[in-house]
């Protein structure tokens, strides 16, 4: 038996058990994965447009739109225990304006079902990006630093967007335990994501003259937290730090990379031509995490959610391979 | 293979640089008490494999050219410190001895964390140099936790209102700023004053052209005897003797986020104290160059 299971069926009781945990954006990597890890635990409802590939038999998925009737019939019919909601988007594409994938209304209307239907507990999976890298930044931010984002990159404004719904709606609903997530970049063998899809690079890109410390999270590390969070009686805003930090050049290192060094400025109108003619797989708009730090200072989570990595330094980054 | 023969080759001259350098700066650096992680850095970016090489080039700048003494390096005392210092000689030479100081002098030695200005990680290079040699951009939130993990910070109260000051202002401490003394209320830190005597004439600024620093979004623009005439070689410092003192540590208590008039009598204090020694360290000092 996993430790992960003993913390799940210890504490809460066996009837609340009964009621499922709807997962919102299921169909994605990091959704399927969480599935697989608690659906032998747990009843899970899954909620996604898209079809789910190689669900678990029971596992219910409703492959429907959230903004739909549909959807709220899924809370009207299940007593639903908690709303797990993905919100990080694992792959921006080029065209696809992220706004449309995030979901905002979606996200609306699911946290609307949850107030309506009684639901105990909400988490919402952001991500540390909101913070924005940054030169005048603290270098390890903490829950209350204003979310800067990046200036020229409306695909992150839509995320920031919104993870500031969801903490008005962590204000307005005090009778709701609702848990936001800041991990830093996650990562892992079934992580596609703009971080891991760097990573993967056998000769990425980096800022000639920037070596920024960098944070990474292993994807078993972030449903650790995740797990953490669904217990009852936890509420608030969490950043979620990985083992350590290393320099960028460190971790190209030990993956055994061969980066190519490019100018800043020309590095910058290289990537945003290749994203805009469709062929680059890199947004932009992340090209300033490769010149500055956007690390969260994770002690919050640590004290109160008793968060701690697994995966060492290591093995966080060698996940990607 | 030809990388394998490169890398061969670098190694063997690291190893051959390593030789050069003096093996009691090296034990030095290893005997910081650093907690490094298996990649050899620290959660702030330092890397004592830079200093390895920065260390040596520190040392010669500050025992052959500045010909630094020190006076009571020993009232700095173990665990967590602010030091507070005065700024002086249009660019920050003073808190980089300050840091030699206390790797070179201090027993044992220490590695003083510099606040660094917000443009530092927007130039290429300098970005990660300043980091990886232990140096952290200044904000109140970096610091309050490097003196939680109980370090040593180095603050320079009067800021640019100190560096940027002309010849005819030397030695008169400007304005101090408040936010180092709600750090030290803060996290209970002790605070060692500092006073630098000598760099002030380093860099002899006649007049701040204000109108032409305005223009090139520098801090001041110094015309000094030698600079801009001399252009970029004008702007190198004199090879004057510097003496720094350490103060003995200052505790003060009180709730952090007091208006500033409970906070400016304790800032006062500190100031007077500062002004106090740079009086007495200029009353025995018999030259600028010796």
């Amino acid at each position: 038996m996993s430790p992960r299971k003993k913390t799940t069926s210890s504490r809460s009781s066996r009837a609340a058990e009964q009621r499922p945990i709807v997962i919102a954006g299921i169909s994605g990597n990091f959704g399927r994965l969480l599935a697989r890890r608690l659906h032998s635990d747990v009843p899970l409802v899954g909620i996604d447009k898209r079809p789910f590939k190689g669900k678990p038999k029971d596992v219910v998925h409703y492959q429907v739109d959230a903004r739909r009737r549909r959807a709220e019939n899924i809370f009207r019919h299940h007593r639903v225990r908690a709303l797990v909601h993905l919100g990080l988007v694992h792959r921006p594409q080029p065209g696809r304006p992220l706004y449309r994938e995030m979901n905002v209304a979606g996200t609306i209307k699911l946290l609307e079902y949850c107030r309506r239907h009684g639901v105990p507990k909400v988490v919402l999976v952001s991500t540390a990006a909101v913070y924005g890298p940054g030169p005048t930044h603290s270098n390890f931010l903490t829950e209350d630093t204003p979310l800067a984002g990046v200036a020229d990159y409306p695909e992150l404004q839509a995320l920031i967007e919104w993870d500031m719904y969801a903490q008005s709606f962590f204000w307005k609903h005090p009778q709701i335990e609702t848990v936001i997530l800041r991990p830093a970049h996650v990562v892992g063998p079934h992580v596609r994501n703009a971080p891991t899809n760097y990573l993967r690079l056998q000769h990425p890109l980096t800022l000639l003259g920037f070596d920024p410390m960098i944070q990474l999270v292993h994807e078993e590390d972030l449903i650790q937290s995740i797990l953490l969070a669904l217990e009852p009686g936890i509420r608030g805003i969490f950043n979620i730090d990985g083992p350590g930090e290393v320099p960028l050049s460190a971790v190209l290192k030990e993956l055994g990379r061969r980066p190519v060094p490019v100018l800043q400025p020309l590095a910058k109108a290289l990537v945003r031509r290749l994203w805009n003619m469709g062929i680059g797989k890199f947004p932009p708009g992340e090209l300033v995490h490769l010149q500055f730090q956007c690390m969260v200072d994770g002690s919050l989570a640590r004290r109160v959610l008793g968060y701690r990595p697994r995966y060492t330094l290591r093995q966080t980054i060698r996940s990607v391979l | 293979m030809n990388d394998k023969a490169a890398m061969l080759k670098l190694e063997k001259l690291s190893r051959w640089a390593e030789r050069l350098i003096d093996p009691r700066l090296q034990a030095r650096v290893e005997a910081l008490d650093t907690r490094l992680n298996e990649f050899g850095v620290d959660p702030w970016g330092f890397d004592p494999r830079y200093l390895k090489y920065a260390l040596p080039l520190g040392a010669l700048l500050y025992r052959k050219y500045f010909r630094v003494e020190t006076v009571g390096i020993r009232n700095v005392p173990a665990g967590r410190v602010l030091l507070i210092a005065n700024h002086s000689g249009q660019i920050p030479i003073d808190g980089a001895l300050i840091v030699l100081s206390m790797l070179l002098e201090a027993e044992p030695p220490r590695m003083v964390r510099s606040m660094v200005e917000t443009w530092v990680p927007t130039l290429p290079l300098v970005s990660y140099f300043f980091p990886r040699t232990g140096q952290i951009v200044g904000t109140r939130e970096n610091c309050r936790q490097l003196l939680d993990r109980e370090e040593i910070i180095l603050a320079f109260p009067e800021g640019v209102r100190g560096i940027s000051k002309t010849f005819s202002r030397r030695y008169q401490l400007q304005e101090f700023g408040l936010g180092f003394m709600r750090l030290a209320l803060m996290t209970g830190a002790p605070i060692v004053p500092v006073a630098v005597v000598g760099a002030e004439e380093q860099i002899p600024s006649l007049l701040d052209f204000k109108p032409l620093a305005r223009l090139l979004s520098m801090p001041a623009f110094p015309v000094t005897p030698f600079f801009p005439w001399l252009g970029p070689l004008g702007i190198l410092p004199l090879p004057v003797k510097i003496r720094i003192y350490f103060g003995r540590p200052m505790s003060f208590r009180g709730d952090p986020d007091e208006e500033d008039e409970v906070m400016m009598p304790k800032v006062k204090r500190v100031r007077r104290t500062i002004q106090r020694m740079l009086r007495d360290g200029l009353k025995v000092r018999r030259g600028i160059f010796w």
